[in-house]
C-alpha cells in the first residue's frame, strides 16, 4: 500500500470539508473493495476519508411506502433488519447473499453502489426496484446512476447518503454465483410495484447492470415464468471470461429471470 | 502518524502507526500475536479473521486506524484459565485441522457463527464457511467440529 493521510470525520459536513480540501481523496466505507485495491497498489489516494464513523449514515427506516437505508449500513444489518424483511424480503435476501459473513459485517450499501462492480448485487436491486439515490448534492434515479463498468453519476467529492427503496408488491433476486468468488456470473432482479414491472440484470453486461424491456413488457401482461421462458437476450455486449462465454451468460439470463419470477410468486 | 488504541483480548494496546497499517499487521507485528494468519492478498481465505466489537471480520481488509477504540478478540483470547474454548476443543476432538494454517480463522468464524445462529445445521455451516479456505481437510471434519461445538454450547 502507498502512504496516505487518514481522517475519520464524525459528521457528513466534516467529511465534505475534508474531501474538498484534499488533493486526491478517496472515501473509505467498509473497505471491502477499496482496501484490496490499495493493497494491490491499484490506487494512490493522497487522503483516505473514512465515513465509517458517521452515525447519521447508518440507519434503516421504514416510512410510508418505502424503506430508507443509510449509505454506511452494513450488508449484514440490511439482511437481518426486521423492517427490510417485512417490506422487501427480496432485498434482505440479496444483502445476505453478498460475499461471506466477514465481508457482510464490513461492506456497505453506499460502497457497493458507488463502486458499481459489473458483477455486484446491490446495483441490480436499485435498478430492479426503481430506487432513489440521495447524495450530498442531489437525488439521482437508479436509471441515471449506473453509467457503465465501475462508473456512476457521482462527481468528485459527492457522497451517497441514503437509498430509498419503495416497497414492491412482488420481487425476487436469483443469482448464479461464480463458485470461487461468489460474485454473480448472472443475477436477475424482478419486481412488480407502483412503477410497473422491472427486470434488472447484473454480472452479465460489459457495461454493468441493465434492464430488459422485452421481459418487462411480457411480465406486465402475464406475470408468470412462462412469459419470459422464450425471451432470449443477445450475447453481444455481454461478458466473456474464463468462467463463461457471452453465449452462456445470455442463456443464464433467461434461466435466472424465469426462476426469479417463480420465486417472487 | 495516527495513534491507535484498542482493547485486544481484554488488554489495552496503543501505538503510533502509519495510516496504511492493516489491523492484521498491528496484531502480529506490534503486539506479537501471531496466531492470526495471513493466507492470501485478495481478502478471500479468512485465515486472518478476528472479532471486532463482537463481529467476525477479515483483519487483512481493515486498517488498524479503523479499529481505533474497538474491542478485539483474536484466537489467543479464546481459551480461559488454560481451558480450551469449546470450539477449539471440538476441532481437536474431531480432527478439524491438518496443517493448522487456516485453523485460527476457521475457529474465529465458527465462534461468530454459533453466536449468531445457535441452531446450526450442516448446510448452514457450509454456507457460513464461504469466506474461509482450507487446503488440507476437505472441510468435512471442520463442519463436524463446528456442529459438535454448537450442540455442546446450546
Ligand atoms: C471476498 C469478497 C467477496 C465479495 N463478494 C461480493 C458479492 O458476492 N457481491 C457483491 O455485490 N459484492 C461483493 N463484494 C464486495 C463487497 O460487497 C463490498 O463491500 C462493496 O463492493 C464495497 O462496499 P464497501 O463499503 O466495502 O466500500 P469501500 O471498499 O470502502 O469503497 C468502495 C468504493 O466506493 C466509494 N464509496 C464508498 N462509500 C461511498 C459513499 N457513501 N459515497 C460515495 N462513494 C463511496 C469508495 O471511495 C470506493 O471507491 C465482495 C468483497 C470481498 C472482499
Ligand atoms: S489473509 Fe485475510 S482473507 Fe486471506
Ligand atoms: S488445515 Fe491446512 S489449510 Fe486448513
Amino acid at each position: 500500500m502507498y502512504q496516505f493521510n487518514y481522517e475519520r470525520p464524525k459528521t457528513l459536513a466534516d467529511a465534505e470539508a475534508l474531501l474538498g480540501k484534499a488533493d486526491d481523496p478517496k472515501i473509505l466505507a467498509g473497505g471491502q473493495t477499496l482496501i484490496p485495491t490499495l493493497k494491490q497498489r491499484l490506487a494512490m489516494p493522497s487522503d483516505v476519508i473514512d465515513i465509517g464513523g458517521i452515525g447519521e449514515l447508518d440507519f434503516i427506516r421504514a416510512e410510508g411506502d418505502a424503506v430508507m437505508i443509510g449509505a454506511a449500513t452494513r450488508h449484514a444489518t440490511v439482511a437481518q433488519s426486521a423492517d427490510v424483511k417485512k417490506h422487501n424480503p427480496a432485498l434482505a435476501a440479496l444483502a445476505g447473499s453478498i460475499g461471506d459473513p466477514a465481508v457482510r459485517h464490513m461492506g456497505t450499501l453506499g460502497g457497493s453502489i458507488a463502486n458499481n462492480d459489473p458483477a455486484a448485487d446491490y446495483p441490480a436491486a436499485c435498478l430492479g426496484l426503481d430506487a432513489k439515490i440521495h447524495t450530498t448534492r442531489r437525488l439521482i434515479e437508479a436509471d441515471e446512476f449506473f453509467k457503465g463498468m465501475f462508473e456512476t453519476a457521482l462527481q468528485d467529492g459527492e457522497i451517497v447518503k441514503e437509498v430509498t427503496f419503495p416497497h414492491p408488491e412482488k420481487a425476487a433476486y436469483m443469482k448464479f454465483p461464480n463458485p470461487a468468488s461468489r460474485y454473480a456470473m448472472v443475477g436477475v432482479f424482478v419486481s412488480r410495484g407502483p412503477w410497473g414491472v422491472r427486470v434488472a440484470v447484473t454480472g452479465a453486461g460489459q457495461n454493468g447492470v441493465f434492464r430488459i424491456a422485452e421481459m418487462e413488457e411480457a411480465l406486465a401482461k402475464n406475470w408468470s415464468p412462462d412469459a419470459v421462458a422464450n425471451i432470449k437476450v443477445p450475447a453481444t455486449g455481454l461478458n466473456s471470461d474464463l468462467h463463461g462465454t457471452a453465449e452462456y451468460r445470455a442463456h443464464l439470463v433467461t434461466v435466472m429471470a424465469k426462476r426469479a419470477v417463480a420465486a417472487a410468486g | 502518524m495516527p495513534v491507535v488504541s484498542m482493547t485486544v483480548n481484554g488488554k489495552s494496546a496503543s501505538a503510533d502507526v502509519e495510516a496504511r497499517t492493516l489491523l492484521v499487521q498491528f496484531i502480529r507485528e506490534q503486539l506479537g500475536l501471531t496466531g492470526t494468519h495471513v493466507g492470501c492478498d485478495t481478502s478471500q481465505c479468512g485465515a486472518c479473521v478476528v472479532h471486532v466489537d463482537g463481529r467476525a471480520v477479515k483483519s487483512c481488509t481493515m486498517l488498524a486506524a479503523q479499529a481505533d477504540g474497538a474491542d478485539i478478540v483474536t484466537i489467543e483470547g479464546l481459551a480461559k484459565n488454560g481451558e480450551l474454548h469449546p470450539v477449539q476443543a471440538a476441532f481437536r476432538e474431531h480432527h478439524g485441522l491438518q496443517c493448522g494454517f487456516c485453523t485460527p480463522g476457521m475457529i474465529m468464524t465458527a465462534v461468530d457463527m454459533i453466536r449468531r445462529k445457535p441452531d446450526l445445521d450442516e448446510e448452514t455451516v457450509r454456507e457460513e464457511l464461504e469466506g474461509n479456505i482450507c487446503r488440507c481437510t476437505g472441510y468435512h471434519n471442520i463442519v463436524k467440529a463446528i456442529l459438535a461445538a454448537s450442540r455442546e454450547m446450546r
